[in-house]
């Protein structure tokens, strides 16, 4: 097969879903075995190395995101059912939840507010962009929600989803070690400052490290995201609308 | 099973309505995520075909974010542009309100119940 039947295979492949979905499986399960062969090194993480290896071929093949995501949309559309289904584990969280909610919903808009405002902050002074400030405001946030909110308040949704999972990464790789700094050994401090930080990338490794930082992780990420979309926009509209 | 994705995505319709129908700043999935709780405190005992059903839905969970990710490739001039600020905040930010949200929560925690019977004797 010569080169120009090779482009123009692929000419009609890239326009069919199938092919969008069936990269989207293949390169996650990539990055899933090396994330498994470094010993679940957080580094090796399967969503950048999945994303990495699919925008490679999208840019050496100039095939347009718009393209890709007619096949990917099918895997995307299931955040929407997922982050309803985060009820169920926070529903397990009941008995925690009864025992000191008032703590614990202070300490979720607490973090909540350090988190967006000292992004926003931050990323001012250094003079970012106002659709940038928007799309990094909600970064604490699991993704689909994030999107949302971004989306809600002028950012860029795609931007958001990098910033999101950048953040995730950074917070489980980095927050153990400056948790360490601290000297925090509270499991349950930890695991739930990771949730409210690092959503659910560091939910995945605190489950990893501590059941009970695990369950204090996934707890708070389940009310941060919560207590982030009901406040985040309207804090928003009222700064800076 | 079927019932159980059926329930799931009757929850997020009926909150992409409540978002659409208020013009609430909130993603319909999450007032869907809010429904469902209240529905799983009212019930008490989720069937098991549900909870089976979200913990399938949320074992990949990572997964779902790939496509959203690859977005990456639309927004490359931008992170040129903003790259300082958008490093910065990735990482700066989010140790900081990591470490702020863990040391308030060690302070204000109430002591597992172990411990609180070790401090009667003090």
């Amino acid at each position: 097969m010569g080169e120009t039947d090779i482009t123009q295979l692929w000419v009609y492949l890239s326009t069919k879903p199938l092919t969008g979905l069936t990269i989207t499986l293949v390169a996650y399960s990539i990055g899933f075995w090396l994330y498994q062969k470094t010993d679940r090194n957080p580094v090796c993480n399967p969503v950048v190395i999945a994303i990495a290896l699919i925008a490679l071929l999208l840019e050496s093949t100039d095939t347009p995101y718009a393209t890709y995501f007619e096949g990917a949309q099918f895997v995307h559309f299931l955040l929407g059912p997922a982050t309803v289904a985060l009820a169920v584990p926070l529903f397990r969280q009941m008995e925690t939840l009864k025992r000191a909610l008032p703590v614990i919903i202070f300490g979720v808009l607490f973090g909540s507010l350090v988190a967006s405002v000292s992004t926003v902050v931050l990323a001012w002074i250094l003079g970012a962009s106002p659709e940038t400030l928007a799309s990094l405001a909600p970064k604490s946030v699991t993704t689909p929600v994030a999107m949302g909110i971004a989306d809600e308040i002028g950012g860029v949704p795609a931007l958001t989803a990098v910033c999101v999972i950048a953040t995730g990464i950074v917070g489980a790789t980095l927050g153990p070690m400056v948790m360490n700094l601290a000297r925090l050994k509270d499991w349950r401090a930890r695991g739930f400052a990771m949730g409210v930080a690092a959503h659910g990338i560091g939910t995945a490794r605190a489950f990893q490290v501590n059941e009970t930082a695990g369950a204090f992780s996934g707890l708070a990420m389940g009310l941060n995201t919560l207590a982030t979309a009901l406040t985040l926009p309207f804090l928003w509209h009222w700064f800076f609308g | 099973m079927i019932a159980a994705f059926a329930l799931i995505l009757v929850c997020q319709l009926f909150g992409e309505v409540i978002s659409e129908l208020f013009d609430l700043p909130v993603p319909g999935p999450v007032i869907g995520l809010g429904l469902l709780f209240i529905g799983l405190i009212v019930k008490r005992h989720p069937p098991k075909v549900l909870t089976d059903a979200a913990d399938n839905l949320l074992i990949h969970f990572s997964l779902l974010f790939v496509p959203a990710g690859v977005g990456v490739v639309t927004q490359l001039d931008r992170l040129r542009g903003d790259w300082l600020p958008i490093t910065a905040a990735l990482i700066f930010s989010t140790l900081l309100a990591m470490v702020l949200t863990a040391l308030l929560m060690s302070k204000l925690l109430p002591k597992p119940k172990a411990s609180v019977s070790d401090g009667d004797a003090k």
